[in-house]
């Protein structure tokens, strides 16, 4: 039953965020520090994701060229940098994983 | 063509690319789910309810662990409040739109929907005057139908697959790979990149405290750096 719970809370929650905009658009005013800080949400939080995937694979830190998800994420991240594209980067970096996995790194 | 009708197959179309990241995305949070030891039907209908795919992984694993439902729920809610971001910045093409309409395209207004429905608002004419009404929100209303059904049927193939998706596919690392897409050619200048920066090395380093707490406390202060930085300049 908790796990409904809090499924409905979380559900519901994300849905306020996502109408709160469109809702208050022309009746609320939002104070400049809040307009400001979420233009940085988006970086912060997605980031704090991605670091410990690429970085700490299987939950222990790998700094190394034997961290095949290192090597794979930054080079994505190259190709999202030039080419803007969501497949390209997708792709790019499951086939280097790929690659490097059958290297045997 | 009505030209409700081709906006919204329009929008459908142009959501189309970035289902190829959508679709082992929402397997493997399938398969998580049920590995975490949720029932099939409380896997798939978190799909519905909740619709956001990286903050339903988190909770999975976080459910896995037995972590308390409100650290769930924080989570959860930090992981989502991109969301607003996103709301601010389609909410001047939406506001001549009655009620049933915003609350339609609020619940559809995922990264991927959002991504291609406010390029589409940018690039076609400037128009945000109410008494010329357009039909672009058909635009939108296609781009998000086309990824909630991608969504709940890929979730689906991944519950009724379960453990016969091997872990050695690694298609958990698509997930990683569509945030790298989604964030990093917006990195263009230095507060959003000293904020994406910090937030991921804090990630690294709290990474050992209980319930992904070091997600929230990275987050705060990627989002304090940036504004920081911000002022500086």
């Amino acid at each position: 039953m908790n796990l409904w719970l809090t499924m409905i809370a979380i559900g519901l929650a994300t849905f306020a965020i996502r109408l709160s905009f469109i809702y208050l658009f022309g009746k609320v005013e939002m104070p400049d520090l809040v307009k400001k800080a979420l233009r940085y949400v988006p970086p912060a939080v997605l980031s704090a994701i991605v670091f410990p995937e690429l970085l700490l694979p299987g939950g222990h830190f790998d700094l190394s060229f034997g961290n095949g998800r290192l090597i794979a994420g930054v080079l994505a991240a190259a190709v999202a940098w030039r080419t803007k594209s969501v497949v390209l980067t997708i792709v790019t970096g499951m086939a280097v994983l790929y690659i490097l996995m059958a290297l045997g790194l | 063509m009505s030209a409700p009708r081709r906006e919204l197959i329009s929008g459908f179309k142009a959501e189309l690319p970035l289902l190829i990241g959508v679709i082992p995305f929402g397997m493997i949070y399938g398969v998580l789910a049920l590995a975490a030891g949720m029932p099939a039907g409380a896997a798939q209908a978190m799909s519905t309810i909740v619709f956001a795919g990286s903050s339903q992984f988190i909770s999975t694993q976080l459910y896995g662990i037995a972590a308390p439902g409100l650290v769930i729920f924080i989570t959860a809610v930090v992981v989502n409040l991109r969301h607003a971001l996103y709301s601010a910045s389609v909410a001047p093409y939406l506001k001549c739109l009655n009620s049933r309409w915003k609350w339609l395209l609020a619940y559809l207004l995922t990264d991927e929907a959002y991504a291609v429905a406010i390029t589409h608002y940018q690039q076609t004419e400037d128009n945000l005057d109410c008494d010329r009404p357009d039909a672009r929100h058909w635009f939108f209303l296609g781009a998000g139908l086309a990824l909630w059904a991608t969504w709940q049927l890929s979730t689906a193939v991944g519950i009724f697959l379960g453990a016969q998706v091997p872990a050695s596919w690694s298609l958990d690392f698509t997930l990683a790979l569509t945030f790298i897409a989604i964030i990093v050619p917006g990195l263009r200048d230095r507060p959003s990149l000293a904020a994406a920066l910090v937030a991921g090395v804090t990630a690294v380093l709290f990474f050992a405290l209980p319930y992904k707490l070091g997600l929230i406390i990275a987050s705060l202060v990627g989002v304090s750096v940036g504004l920081w930085i911000e002022a500086k300049a």
